[in-house]
């Protein structure tokens, strides 16, 4: 910085003559709107703002002037720097604005590449099915009850009324569990691959505190070949509740809400007159077609495949739990009483999801089972 | 059960504007499964008419005898309609079923007067099967001589009618005869039942046939009738064989259809002796060991003490309630006039329904009269029907009823339950009321007596407070009401199951899924979050596949739970295992080209504990005890719940974003740890050598549990050789993980960490090892020496090359140290550092590399 000079002439200071301010502001100005880059605008602003820029030297010049003129000279010198900096500062950010334009063009890409690096996973819509049922069951005050596979026949059989002349103790319907070789009973050991899960319902009579609200999920076994309607392996929700007054109603309007919570509001159920040891009184219930909603009945122009144009959907076997099968589990049925129902959840996923070959549920088809995802 | 509506009208008056679609409806309400109902004849229209044939040209040069015939049809013999037929079973003079031009035949079939083998057919000859009446296609039908000629062919063979198809549940027993189902149908319809047991029988006497019951539970009613000097040719009247055939039956002879005809129209199973071939009295008795009887079915049977016989002086001649023998047969006109039965002793009894039903099970020999016994017969139908059958014959076949009748009964009193009036109101949950109860419970059969219940007569005076008791006498032909819900369920079936109302009971407040159901559920989803698809499996194993894996004789999956009537004899045995059926499905994907796979399973396996005990056979009138209950559980196998994994191909497939990865022993491993990491349980592994695991790659997995660790599974890639014996894609991985032993060695509740916000200092570093040394052991080394600044630490590179010499190897660490109150100095970390590479040194002779 040059030291105050106390012989000055102000005319003499050419750099900060008015004119000259201006001009070097216009050259700035002209010049900042010429920069065409980023790199162009950087040599002007060393060239226009730098250091050794003209208005830049004509500020140094500033302190040269006598004070009265100092006020004046530094206005315009400042005014004119600022313009120029403003100027820059929105030239840069143009000319970065288009630099990001242009880059973030040539970054594109094409975002309808298929991406199937890693294939997903998924859970069995039987087993998802069931769940969902549950959760019904969960949020009405329900617990999920559980028991063994191979199960003893009188769980499976004798507690639920089912004597040892019923037709379903016979090699046709029920698996037999071998007992120990060369023991007496080797061949009639007691023990079978349960046909239902109604043992878990006996099991949880004689282990749980009444009332009992439960719901018994899980696979069982019958020996029927393996076809499009028919699988040995299969998978049963049942429901048992067991509490004092518990009544028919109880149970339609039990049905009722599953019904709706599953499959949709407003949709109705029916109930046939039917028969089963372990219920008395005993019925087939069936449900309003969810996809017809009955419209299809006597309608030949548009058939519900669904219900096969019937109105009704199957849904399973239920009734009022036999007096006979509490007194087996040491309940006073003077004192209590209570409703079951059971049904396939093959069938159900069948109906619900248009699945039409029963084997595309147990052959373990990933094309098959990965759509369903994690939740039905 | 298949039943004729035109017949049923005989008994109740439907009205007439009712379909059989709409008695179908009622009858379903009420609480019969209707399965179908047909429209027979549906589509005929006439003219078909009753044709005599007046002369028959055979034809030559075809493939097939044709004949060219002159039928009157109704117009007389002189203006014969000419017809060609195919068939020959029929003779000139005969009555024959003719279709004219115009007329429809059932499916549509149009009929106009066409040339056929050289002449002009004016109409058909028809047999049974293109008239829709059975299956039967020998040949046209040839009606009786005394159908009139030109008379309406479709009202004499009632043709067009509607026939409801019934499946009949066990307890209905009474719905397998037309009465039963006549009383339904007049219930459904409120109006009065014509009942065909109604009849003027003839009272016991001491003239009938001699029948001598040994076994009086077994057989508690025996009726015996006997009809003479049956007219030899009688056949059975269109009548008759219409509804058989309605019903489902074939016709065979005038004597078998009558009393089939009696058994579909009251319920009761009759049988007819050839008198002549019976010696001696008639006897019910239990079978002797080793005795043999062929049955009508021409098969012979080796008899059983337990099945129960007809006799004569010879031995057994019926199984009863199931079949009749051979020997005793009645016989019809084809055996010639010497064999002609003339004299036919009937049998209407009643046998206990368990006896005939074991009986039809153990020579698995189910008929008409074993279903009827099986589910219930009315046992005071039997003298009805025998009257019925009698009266049939008579009428039918020009017999002579003799005048003994011959009953034998075992005396028994009428069933009665006692029954709270409002109890079907309470089981139902609507107030039907006494009146109602009684009425309902009266259509059903029953007879209803009011009763003051016990509270009000204890007070020496009448109280309207007490609860009125019924007492309900129930109807014969009702065994299967016993109890006051078989009752209520008449009652609320009556009054419509379509009209319970729907209420909602209110459960105590549940809670929820337990730990245990909400492992599983995570153990799914983490499994299917990490790219596995679900597949259950069959449960059902043999030999073979254990062969295939490389089980060695004596290993413990071998030894599996049998089945004794498995589906297949190749697969006994339920799974020790996951495995079999998870390869299998990862085999079939294969196989129809989905190459890339990750399948899971989580299932019971069934592992023999060697103490299984037979199970007992508990009473079932009051709870078992507790020890009871232990000795049932005793019976069965270990039942643990198992989680497997099965990896092939491609674990992350090569595509535009660059290469892909195969999946690897690594990722089954993975797999384990992610299962584990939803129990919240760290697994410890140690290389393992288990069949059928790669002996090289395979790692045992350990939980621990109660202070001790425990081996619970396996995971690695499979042994070449099970690949090749399984036909299984190269490299296949696999895990399996016992899940309860899992979830016992859970955590619990997880723990918060405590995490510090002062900054990291990280330190690398390579030690070098002999191959041997696992790598998990390097690791726990670094640990104990780092102490606890050691925030984590992390193996990022495993480096082999010759500048480390064979049988070395470089693994490479990032350890992260922190503290939990200051920022840590450089020769803090460092320090730490230095410790964990000691420890390591000290334990595992590792080399710093680059020290």
């Amino acid at each position: 910085m040059s030291a105050p000079n106390k012989s000055y002439d102000p005319v003499e200071v050419e750099a900060l003559k008015p004119e000259e301010i201006d001009r070097a502001t216009e050259e700035a100005l002209a010049a900042v709107a010429a920069a065409g880059d980023l790199e162009a605008l950087r040599e002007v602003k060393v060239a226009h703002a730098g250091d050794r820029s003209p208005l830049a030297l004509a500020n140094r010049e500033i302190g040269a002037l006598p004070p009265h003129a100092k006020a004046e000279a530094g206005k315009r010198v400042g005014q004119a720097r600022g313009a120029v900096g403003k100027a820059l500062k929105a030239r840069q950010e143009e000319l970065e604005r288009e630099r990001d334009e242009r880059v973030l063009v040539e970054e594109a890409v094409d975002v309808t590449l298929p991406y199937d690096r890693r294939p997903a996973g998924a859970r069995h819509p039987l087993t998802t099915l069931s769940e969902r049922i549950e959760d019904v069951f969960v949020a009405m005050g329900y617990e999920v009850a559980e028991g063994p596979e191979v199960e003893a026949e009188w769980l499976n059989f004798d507690a639920l009324n089912l004597g040892p002349d019923h037709p379903a103790r016979t090699m046709q319907d029920t698996f037999f569990v071998r007992g120990q070789a060369g023991s007496p009973r080797e061949e009639d050991s007691g023990v079978v691959l349960r046909t239902h899960t109604s043992p878990v319902q006996i099991r949880s009579l004689l282990a749980r505190e009444l009332p009992v609200y439960v719901i018994c999920p899980g696979r069982v076994y019958r020996t029927d070949e393996l076809d499009a309607t028919h699988t040995p392996v299969f998978g049963q929700v049942e429901l048992l509740a067991i509490d004092e007054g518990l009544t028919m109603a109880d149970l339609r309007g039990t049905l009722d809400h599953m019904v709706r919570a599953l499959f949709g509001e407003g949709l109705g159920t029916r109930l046939r007159p039917s028969y089963f040891p372990f219920t008395e009184p005993s019925a087939e219930m069936d449900m309003v077609c969810f996809v017809c909603r009955g419209a299809s009945v006597g309608d030949p122009d548009n058939p519900c495949r669904t219900c096969s144009s019937e109105g009704w959907i199957e849904l399973g076997g239920c009734g009022m739990v036999n007096p006979r099968v509490l007194t087996a589990c040491g309940v006073d049925p003077e004192r209590y009483s209570g409703f079951a129902f059971g049904f396939g959840i093959e069938r159900m996923l069948m109906f619900r999801h248009n699945v039409e070959d029963m084997r595309d549920m147990v052959e373990g088809d990933v094309r098959f089972t990965r759509p369903f995802g994690m939740e039905i | 059960m298949r039943a004729p509506l035109s017949w049923l009208r005989e008994y109740v008056e439907v009205p007439a504007s009712e379909s059989g679609r709409d008695v179908a409806a009622r009858l379903i309400a009420a609480g019969l499964e209707v399965e179908t109902v047909e429209q027979t004849g549906a589509g005929l229209t006439g003219p078909l008419v009753v044709g005599r044939v007046l002369a028959i040209e055979e034809l030559t040069g075809f493939k097939k005898p044709i004949r060219y015939c002159q039928v009157d049809v109704g117009r007389g013999p002189e203006d014969p309609q000419n017809i060609v037929c195919g068939a020959t079973n029929f003779a000139v003079g005969d009555n024959v079923v003719v279709v004219l031009p115009g007329a429809v035949l059932p499916g549509g079939f149009e009929i106009s007067a066409r040339k056929t083998y050289g002449h002009v057919s004016e109409g058909m000859i028809c047999s049974e099967r293109e008239l829709g009446m059975g299956e039967d296609h020998d040949g046209i039908m040839v009606l009786p001589p005394e159908a009139e000629v030109g008379a309406d062919a479709i009202e004499l063979l009632e043709l067009v009618d509607e026939v409801l198809d019934i499946a009949v549940t066990p307890d209905r027993g009474y719905c397998l005869s037309m009465r039963g189902l006549a009383r339904e149908t007049a219930t459904a319809y409120g109006v009065p039942l014509r009942d065909p047991a109604l009849l003027d029988v003839a009272a016991p006497n001491a003239h009938g046939y001699t029948v001598e019951v040994a076994d009086p539970l077994g057989c508690d009613r025996f009726t015996a009738r006997t009809v003479s000097g049956l007219r030899p040719g009688a056949v059975s009247p269109i009548w008759l064989k219409r509804r058989l055939q309605k019903a489902g039956m074939r016709p065979v002879s005038l004597p078998v259809d009558i009393t089939n005809y009696v058994m579909l129209e009251l319920g009761q199973p009759l049988h007819a002796y050839d008198r002549h071939r019976v010696e001696g009295p008639i006897g019910v008795r239990g079978a002797r060991s080793g005795e043999k009887l062929t049955t009508l079915d021409g098969v012979a049977r080796v008899l059983d003490p337990e099945d129960l016989v007809i006799t004569d002086d010879r031995g057994p001649i019926g199984l009863a309630g199931v079949m009749g023998g051979a020997h005793t047969e009645i016989a019809d006109g084809d055996g010639g006039a010497a064999q002609r039965t003339t004299d036919v002793v009937i049998e209407a009894a009643h046998f206990d329904q368990v006896r005939v039903a074991r009986t039809a099970r153990r020579h698995k020999l189910s008929s008409e009269a074993s279903r009827r016994f099986e589910r219930g017969v009315d046992p005071e139908a039997a003298a009805a029907a025998a009257q019925r059958t009698v009266d049939l014959l008579v009428l039918l076949a020009g017999g002579t009823v003799e005048p003994g009748v011959t009953e034998v009964r075992t005396p028994s009193g009428p069933r009665t339950i006692r029954m709270a009036a409002d109890h079907p109101d309470r089981v139902a949950g609507v107030g039907y009321g006494r009146e109602t109860v009684v009425r309902r419970l009266q259509q059903v059969g029953c007879d209803v007596y009011g009763d003051v219940g016990p509270s009000a007569l204890e007070g020496g005076e009448r109280s309207t407070e007490g609860p009125e008791e019924l007492t309900v006498t129930v109807p014969s032909w009702r065994p299967d009401l016993t109890d006051p819900n078989d009752l209520a369920e008449e009652v609320i079936r009556l009054e419509g199951y379509e009209n319970l109302p729907a209420t909602l009971p209110r459960p105590l407040p549940g809670r929820g899924l337990t730990e245990r159901q909400r492992l599983h559920r995570r153990v799914g989803r983490a499994l299917a979050g990490a790219g596995y698809v679900e597949a259950p499996s069959y449960p059902f194993v043999g030999e073979a596949v254990f062969d295939q894996l490389g089980l060695e004789p004596g290993d413990a999956r071998r030894r599996t739970v049998q089945l004794v009537n498995p589906l297949s004899d190749e697969e006994p045995g339920l799974r020790t295992t996951l495995l079999p059926g998870l390869l299998g499905a990862l085999r079939r994907n294969d196989g129809r080209g989905s190459h890339d796979l990750a399948l899971f399973e989580t299932g019971l396996v069934f592992l023999p504990t060697g103490a299984e005990t037979a199970a007992e056979r508990l009473p079932v009138t009051q709870r078992p005890t507790d020890e009871q209950v232990a000795s049932l559980d005793s019976a069965l196998p270990e039942q643990p719940r198992h989680v497997a994994v099965v990896l092939a191909g491609a674990r992350e497939r090569a595509g535009w974003w660059g290469g892909g990865r195969p999946a690897d022993w690594a990722d089954a491993i993975e797999a384990a740890r992610t299962v584990a990491a939803e129990a919240g349980v760290e697994l410890t592994l140690v290389s393992g050598r288990y069949v059928p695991w790669h002996p090289g790659r395979c790692a045992a997995l350990h939980v621990e549990i109660d202070g001790s660790r425990t081996l619970a599974g396996h995971a690695g890639e499979l042994h070449p050789r099970a690949l090749k014996a399984l036909g299984l894609p190269p490299r296949t991985c696999v895990m399996e993980l016992d899940l309860d032993l899992v979830e016992r060695a859970g955590a619990g509740a997880m723990r918060a960490p405590h995490v510090s916000t002062f900054p990291v200092a990280t330190q690398d570093v390579a030690l070098v090892v002999d191959a041997s040394v696992p790598a998990a052991e390097v690791e726990s080394a670094l640990r104990a020496g780092a102490g606890e600044l050691l925030e984590s630490l992390r193996l990022f590179d495993v480096f082999t090359g010759e500048q480390l010499g064979a049988g070395r190897k470089s693994l490479a660490y990032a350890l992260r140290f922190r503290a939990f109150d200051r920022t840590l100095k450089a020769e803090e970390a460092s320090g730490a550092r230095d410790a964990a590479v000691a420890e390591a040194v000290e334990r595992t002779g590792a080399v710093l590399r680059g020290a």
